[in-house]
C-alpha cells in the first residue's frame, strides 16, 4: 500500500517503475486518500518476500511517493468491486436474483436480454459469484482491483514500516 | 519586480552557485539563451552534439562533486542528451538536465521538435519536471537541484516549454524545498553499526571493496582509517579507483571481469567483506552464485534499495560512507591478520597486476604505464569504455583522490574527450588525459571543435588498434576469432587534429612513447597522440561472462593454448 502524491504523472511513474524493473503487478487501484493531496495505492504485487521487498524500496525511491508498506502480513480487510454483465431471459432472471441475493449483491440495470449486477468483497467472493454466473453467459465484466486498510490503528500511528 | 521564466531559470542558476553550462542551442531555448548576456558569471560551454554537453557535465560534476548542468533544445536536442543522462543515472552523478519544450499550446499535438522528453527519461532520471506555470519554476529548479546532490546522487532533466520562458512573474526564490516523499538516510542505525563492527572484530579473512560511493561521500580518510586500524586489505570496483591510495601495501587494485588476480582471489576466500558505496554489479561480482561463497557480508551504501538487490547483505548498514566509517572505526579495535595478509602477498606474486610482456610491439599497457611515470600520477584519468578503460584502469596507479573519472555502469563509447572537457573545465589546475578507444573517439569526435573554441586544455591519448577492441576480443575468446565487422577504418587523426587546429603526433614504436607525452605535457594547449598499438592486444586476466570471478583467464593460459 503506498500513499502518494496526488500531482500528474504519478501512476505513470509507478506503473513505468514496474515494467522497468521487471515487478509483475496482480492488480493496482487508485484514489484520493484522508489527506488532500494525496491518493493511496493499493498494488498487489506476487513474488518472494525478496522480491516484494525490492518493489517496496525502489517504490520508495520515488520522489512522489511519501510512504510504501507491505501489508501481506498485517491484519487487514480487503475489498473489490465488479460489475457483471450477465446474459438473463425471462426465464433465467430469477434463478440469477437468487444468486445474487445470496451474495449480498445488486442488480443496478435491466435491459430485456441482461442485468447487470455489481458486487463488492474480497476477491474470493467476486470469483465465486462469476463462476455461478457463467453458466448463464457473461457478456461483461469490470473490476477494480483489491483495496486495503489494515485493521485498527492506521499504520502511521503504529509507525510500521 | 517581475521577471521572466528564462531570468528566473538564471537567477535560481546563480544562486545554485552553478558556474559552468554545456549546451548547444535550438528554437525552444532561444529565450533562455536570449537572457545569458545578463549572466555574465555562467558561462555556457558550446558543444557540438547534446550528448556532448551531457557527458561534459557528467564529467565537470565528477571532478567538482558538485552538480553538472547541460541544456539542451525540445525534440532531437532532449533526445540527444540520453545516452549522458542515462550514463549519470547509472554512475550516480549528480546534473541538472534542462531542456526546451514546445509552447504549451502545442504540447501534445506532435508539434515541429515536440518530444516527450520527461516520458523518455522517467527511467533514467532520479526525479524529472515538465513545467507548465512560470511560478512553479523557481521551486522546482530549486528542488532539482537538492534532489541531484543529496544522498544518493543523480540527474534531474526539467522540461520548460518556451511560452514559460517568456512568461513573466514575481521571482521568489524558496528558502528550502518541501518533498514529503523525499528520505535520506545519512548516518547508520547505530545496531548496525555494532554488528557490522562486530564481524569486522571478529573476521579471520577480511576485504574492503570500496565503490564509486567512497569518492561521492569522500570518505578517503574514513576509509584508510578503517583498513589500516584493522589490517584490512581493500579491492576497488572500476569507479572505486581513486578512493584510496593504489601505492598502498593494503591496496589489492581492481576486482572482476578484468580485475586483478589477487583482488579475485581475495575476494573468493574472503569470511567478511564490507562492501562500501557499491552495488555488486555483475561485472564486479561475476556469477553472484559463486560469489565469495565463504564470506559474510556487510553491505553500506546510502540507497536502501541497493540493500540485497544483487547479493544478500548480512549487516546492511544504509547511510552515508563517511559517517558510517567513521561511527564503525570507533567500534573496532587493532588487528592483524598476518596469515591472510601474507597469502595475498603470495598472490600478488603468483599474479602480477600490472607486469607488461615483453615485445617489440607498440603495447597499450605501456602506453598507460609511461603516462603514469611521465605525470608521476599526478593527473586525471578520462575514459570512455572498452580495453582503452581496462588498460587505464589497470596500468595507472591511482594514488590521489577521485583521480579517475570513467563511464562505468552504462559504459556508453565516446563519453571520453566531452567528460574531459568538463573534467578540465572543472578542474583546470589538473593535467587531464583522455584516454580513448579509436572506436569511442569518433562516437564524438565532432567534440574537438568544442577543444579549440573553448581552450580546453586536455590530453588526449588514442589507443588505436583499428578494431572495436574489446568487441574484437570477445569474437576471439568466445566467437571462434571471427572477427565479424570489428575492424575499422580509421582517418589520419593526426590530421584530424591538425583541422581543429590541435598540435598531435603519431606513435608507432616503444621508444618514441615517453618523448611524445613529454611533449603532450610540456605544450600549454590541447595535444592528441596517436598511438598505433598492437592490434590484437587483448586485457587479461578475463572472467568469462556467467563464470565465478575466482575463474579467470590468464596471459600465459592463453598464450599457451594459441600454441
Amino acid at each position: 500500500m503506498a500513499l502518494v502524491e496526488d500531482k500528474p504523472g504519478v501512476l505513470n511513474r509507478v506503473a513505468s517503475l514496474f515494467r522497468r524493473r521487471g515487478f509483475n503487478i496482480e492488480s493496482l487501484a487508485v484514489g484520493s486518500s484522508e489527506i488532500p493531496g494525496f491518493s493511496r495505492m493499493t498494488i498487489v504485487v506476487g513474488g518472494s518476500s525478496a522480491e516484494v521487498e525490492q518493489v517496496r524500496k525502489q517504490l520508495d525511491k520515488l520522489v512522489n511517493v511519501v510512504k510504501v508498506s507491505d501489508i501481506t502480513e498485517e491484519e487487514i480487510v480487503t475489498r473489490e468491486l465488479a460489475l457483471i454483465k450477465v446474459k438473463a431471459t425471462s426465464s433465467t432472471r430469477s434463478e440469477i436474483i437468487q444468486i445474487v441475493d445470496i451474495f449480498r449483491a445488486n442488480i443496478i440495470d435491466v435491459a430485456p436480454s441482461s442485468l447487470i449486477v455489481e458486487v463488492t468483497g474480497d476477491e474470493d467472493k467476486v470469483n465465486s459469484l462469476l463462476r455461478l454466473l457463467r453458466n448463464f453467459g457473461i457478456k461483461e465484466v469490470a473490476r477494480t482491483g483489491r483495496i486495503a486498510l489494515t485493521r485498527g490503528a492506521s499504520l502511521e500511528e503504529r509507525g510500521s514500516g | 519586480m517581475k521577471k521572466t521564466g528564462a531570468q528566473i531559470l538564471c537567477e535560481c542558476l546563480v544562486r545554485e552557485g552553478v558556474e559552468v553550462i554545456f549546451g548547444i542551442l535550438g528554437g525552444a531555448v532561444l529565450p533562455i539563451y536570449d537572457t545569458f548576456p545578463q549572466y555574465p558569471q555562467l558561462r555556457h560551454i558550446l558543444v557540438r552534439h547534446e550528448q556532448g554537453a551531457a557527458h561534459a557535465a557528467d564529467g565537470y560534476a565528477r571532478a567538482t562533486q558538485k552538480a553538472g548542468v547541460c541544456i539542451a533544445t525540445s525534440g532531437p536536442g532532449a533526445t540527444n542528451l540520453v545516452t549522458g543522462i542515462a550514463c549519470a543515472y547509472m554512475d550516480s552523478v549528480p546534473m541538472v538536465a534542462i531542456t526546451g519544450q514546445v509552447p504549451r499550446p502545442f504540447i501534445g499535438k506532435d508539434a515541429f521538435q515536440e518530444t516527450d522528453i520527461t516520458g523518455i527519461t522517467l527511467p533514467i532520471t532520479k526525479h524529472n519536471y515538465l513545467v507548465t506555470d512560470v511560478n512553479d519554476l523557481a521551486k522546482v529548479i530549486k528542488e532539482a537541484f537538492y534532489i541531484a546532490q543529496t544522498g544518493r546522487p543523480g540527474p534531474v532533466l526539467v522540461d520548460i516549454p518556451r511560452d514559460v520562458q517568456q512568461e513573466t512573474t514575481e521571482f521568489i526564490y524558496p528558502e528550502k524545498v518541501e518533498l514529503p516523499g523525499y528520505k535520506i538516510i545519512s548516518r547508520g542505525h547505530p545496531a548496525q553499526i555494532k554488528k557490522a563492527a562486530k564481524l569486522i572484530n571478529e573476521a579471520e579473512r577480511p576485504v574492503i571493496i570500496a565503490g564509486r560511493g567512497v569518492v561521492i561521500s569522500q570518505a578517503y580518510n574514513e576509509l584508510k582509517e578503517l583498513a589500516e586500524k584493522a589490517q584490512i586489505p581493500v579491492v576497488h570496483t572500476l569507479l572505486g579507483l581513486g578512493s584510496f591510495p593504489g601505492n598502498h601495501i593494503l591496496d589489492l587494485g581492481m576486482m572482476g571481469m578484468h580485475g586483478t588476480g589477487c583482488a579475485n582471489k581475495a575476494v573468493q576466500n574472503a569470511d567478511l567483506i564490507i562492501a562500501i558505496g557499491m552495488r555488486f554489479d555483475d561485472r564486479a561480482t561475476g556469477n553472484t552464485k559463486y560469489f565469495a561463497p565463504s564470506a559474510r557480508i556487510i553491505h553500506i551504501d546510502i540507497d536502501p534499495a541497493e540493500i540485497g538487490k544483487n547479493v544478500p547483505a548480512e549487516v546492511p548498514v544504509v547511510g552515508d560512507a563517511k559517517s558510517v566509517l567513521s561511527a564503525i572505526n570507533n567500534e573496532i579495535g587493532k588487528r592483524e591478520h598476518v596469515q591472510w595478509l601474507s597469502q595475498l602477498e603470495e598472490w600478488k606474486r603468483e599474479y602480477p597486476a600490472q607486469e607488461i610482456r615483453e615485445s617489440d610491439e607498440l603495447l597499450p599497457q605501456y602506453v598507460v604505464r609511461q603516462i603514469y611515470e611521465v605525470t608521476q600520477g599526478d593527473c586525471i584519468v578520462v575514459t570512455g569504455v572498452g580495453q582503452n578503460q581496462m588498460w587505464a584502469a589497470r596500468y595507472f596507479t591511482y594514488i590521489k583522490p577521485n583521480s579517475f573519472i570513467s563511464a562505468g555502469g552504462l559504459g556508453p563509447m565516446g563519453f571520453e574527450l566531452p567528460a574531459a572537457i568538463g573534467v578540465k573545465i572543472g578542474r583546470p589546475d589538473e593535467t587531464v588525459w583522455c584516454i580513448a578507444g579509436d572506436g569511442g573517439f569518433q562516437m564524438t569526435i565532432q567534440e574537438l571543435a568544442t577543444v579549440t573554441q573553448e581552450n580546453v586544455a586536455v590530453k588526449i591519448a588514442v589507443m588505436n588498434n583499428g578494431y572495436l577492441g574489446m568487441v574484437r576480443q570477445w569474437q576471439e575468446l568466445f566467437y571462434g576469432r571471427r572477427y565479424v565487422d570489428t575492424k575499422l577504418w580509421n582517418p589520419d587523426f593526426v590530421k584530424i587534429a591538425e583541422a581543429y587546429n590541435i598540435p598531435g603526433i603519431r606513435v608507432q614504436r616503444r621508444e618514441q612513447v615517453v618523448s611524445a607525452i613529454e611533449k603532450a605535457m610540456q605544450h600549454r594547449g590541447a595535444f592528441l597522440i596517436d598511438f598505433l598499438i598492437e592490434p590484437e592486444e587483448n586485457i587479461y586476466p578475463m572472467v568469462p561472462p556467467g563464470e565465478s570471478i575466482g575463474t579467470f583467464i590468464e596471459r600465459r593460459e592463453r598464450e599457451l593454448a594459441k600454441k
